[in-house]
């Protein structure tokens, strides 16, 4: 007890910084899902679509800035960028991965692996390899005083509130869209049987289109909203999508609120190890996914597909 | 091709490499690294062949080169410290595998992607054993007892490198042929038929990880040798799926192509490492989207199509010939 009490302001903080972090995985890994669930296939140039996000709000912002608007449109432009990601970026890609969907799985694979590979350099040549940094939003919204033990730490508003705040928005909107709308429904359809979907008259082909934008447009939000708060460097769109397979891994595939509870422990886990063991931060994730997987392969929340023989 | 044709192939192949080696001195270099990298990738090849593809098989190249370093002085002798640096390779091949046999697919993948980069962070963060990005030296090393010059030296890593891989190559195409290789293309296409045959799938797959973590110790030691440096970089995801890469571009399925790919590999980025260093993730990326569309069967099935329509040409008629009226 004197330990934590002692470390009280670091855990405090730690917690703050975690609650942030895991909102914007939330926003890639759950995307993540999405997509695997309709195309099967897990898109790993979807962190990319993250980094791509974050570097065209940041331009952005900068632009607006520039041009002499008024400071709060600094945050409605964080979603307008990460619309126009999602929109010019999502389709294309997604004609790509279903023009080899009648190949191996390992290739599929390998095809996003591609993209990846070229959009990671189609960044470092548009924006450069130095750090980019436009925190305009995070300024707008001051620090609130949070009080931690005796102490008190002021922390940004925008950390406190906002992200995780659109992260829960986001959760809402997908729990109410994919149980209670026409289009949830179908888009459940496909992802259970793509072949039982169409037979019924669903668009399978327009449904994977959608959900592929959809999913693109989330990661490029988690991006966009992450990048006031730091400084965007080229790699951070691998670190992105391994963190959010982890969380994918270990939520189970297919789930919605799982992967919220996931990605808020790898979150936590991750800004806990880096305020108290600095060297174990990038090793935590992928220790928690390894250690859940251990006990439950199909996930913490995943449900065990029954072998049909 | 028989037996006996494609060993002569294969020795063909090596003496061609020694000439150009010989003829263009700078090639020496390229080619030992190219050969390293393509006996590593015949592991990948192997896992393959179960439709299984590992996005983390740089950690047991770096553990078999940080072997060697940290080794180096107690054991000086390349024959002595090869087996125990694979030995060691295997080793961890097998726990991990233990662990990642459960998995298929996309989970095999990353989970493997997740294990070697803990492995890499680990080099990176425990300074004072490793020395960090740093690295380690390699100490020269002595090749049968031999102590030999700088210039002698290259040559002798790369002649091994050569019969390693000569050997290497052999083994991986009985291995394919025989029962337990064969149940791995079992795997590919449906796994329960290995079961109901009383073939235990998660062996048949875990005989196949641990000799892929071996052969890609073998491509680690020898690059070790070769650059007689040894970073955590070795461990990094981007080495992974290099092999990868160079798997698909050479062609998955064939021996040849690994080196063939490799080679090819090699060469392309001694050339965009100087003219487009930025873009060079780019290309990589561009070549291998080219090759998935366009040429799923790689350098090698281009070249055995070329070949083969030469070859079926007359034959093909004879046979049209022979099935008239």
């Amino acid at each position: 007890m004197a330990w934590l009490s002692d470390n009280a302001f670091l855990l405090g903080l730690a917690t703050l910084d975690g609650l942030s972090s895991a909102a914007a995985i939330f926003m890639v890994a759950v995307g993540l899902n999405l997509v695997f669930g309709v195309l099967r296939v897990l898109n790993v140039a979807h962190g990319s679509l993250y980094a791509i996000g974050a570097y065209s709000a940041a331009s952005l912002g900068l632009f607006a800035a520039a041009r002499g608007l008024p400071a709060w449109a600094s945050l409605p432009l964080l979603v307008v960028a990460a619309a126009l990601v999602g929109l010019v970026l999502g389709p294309p890609i997604e004609r790509l991965l279903r023009r080899t969907q009648d190949q191996e799985p390992v290739l599929q694979l390998l095809v996003t692996f591609a993209l990846f590979m070229i959009l990671e350099d189609a960044q470092k040549l548009i924006w450069g390899v130095r750090p980019v940094v436009s925190d305009a939003p995070v300024k707008l919204m001051g620090t609130v005083d949070v009080p931690i033990g005796g102490d008190v730490i002021p922390f940004n508003a925008y950390q406190l509130f906002l992200l995780p705040g659109v992260a829960l928005l986001t959760l809402a909107a997908l729990v109410y869209g994919l149980r209670r709308t026409l289009f949830g429904r179908m888009l459940v359809a496909v992802t259970t049987d793509r072949e039982a979907a169409r037979a019924l008259g669903i668009d399978a082909a327009r449904i994977t289109l959608v959900t592929f934008t959809i999913g693109a447009a989330l990661a490029a939000l988690g991006g966009a909203l992450a990048s006031p708060t730091t400084s965007l460097v080229p790699g951070i769109g691998a670190q992105t999508i391994v963190l959010s397979f982890a969380v994918v891994a270990t939520a189970g595939l297919g789930q919605v609120e799982g992967a919220a509870l996931t990605s808020l422990l790898i979150g936590l886990g991750r800004s806990f190890a880096v305020y108290l063991e600095p060297e174990l931060e990038v090793v935590v994730p992928y220790l928690i996914m390894v250690a859940v997987l251990l006990v439950r392969p199909q996930g913490m929340f995943g449900v065990l597909e029954t072998r049909r023989i | 091709m028989s037996g006996a044709r494609t060993l002569a192939a294969g020795l063909a192949a090596a003496l061609l490499v020694v000439a150009l080696a010989w003829a263009v001195p700078w090639l020496r270099f390229v080619l030992t690294v190219a050969t390293a990298k393509g006996i590593a990738v015949l592991g990948i090849l192997l896992l393959l062949r179960a439709g299984q593809v590992s996005f983390g098989h740089a950690m047991y190249l770096a553990i078999a080169a940080y072997t060697a370093a940290f080794l180096a002085p107690r054991i000086p002798d390349a024959a002595l410290l090869l087996p125990v640096a694979v030995g060691l390779s295997a080793a961890v091949g097998l726990v991990v595998g233990l662990f990642v046999m459960r998995y298929r697919d996309i989970f095999f993948g990353m989970l493997n992607l997740a294990l070697s980069m803990v492995f890499y962070s680990l080099l990176e963060k425990l300074y004072s054993i490793t020395h960090g990005t740093d690295g380690i030296r390699l100490p020269p090393l002595t090749f049968a007892g031999a102590t030999l010059s700088v210039e002698a030296q290259s040559w002798a890593v790369l002649l091994s490198a050569l019969v390693l891989a000569l050997v290497a190559g052999a083994a991986v195409r009985v291995y394919w042929s025989s029962p337990l290789g064969e149940a791995l293309a079992g795997i590919k296409t449906r796994e329960q038929r290995l079961d109901f045959l009383g073939v235990p799938p998660r062996l048949v797959l875990l005989a196949a990880y641990v000799i892929s973590a071996a052969l890609a110790g073998i491509g680690g030691f020898i690059l070790a040798m070769a650059t007689r440096q040894v970073t955590p970089a070795l461990a990094y995801w981007t080495t992974s799926g290099e092999l990868v890469f160079i798997a698909v571009l050479g062609g998955a399925g064939s021996v040849f192509g690994a080196f063939l790919g490799a080679a090819a590999y090699e060469l392309t980025r001694v050339y965009a490492a100087a003219f487009v260093a930025d873009a060079w993730q780019m290309i990589l990326g561009s070549v291998l989207l080219l090759v998935i569309l366009f040429a799923p069967g790689g350098i090698w099935g281009i070249g055995q199509r070329l070949l083969g329509r030469r070859a079926a040409g007359p034959g093909a008629a004879a046979t049209a010939g022979e099935g008239g009226p």
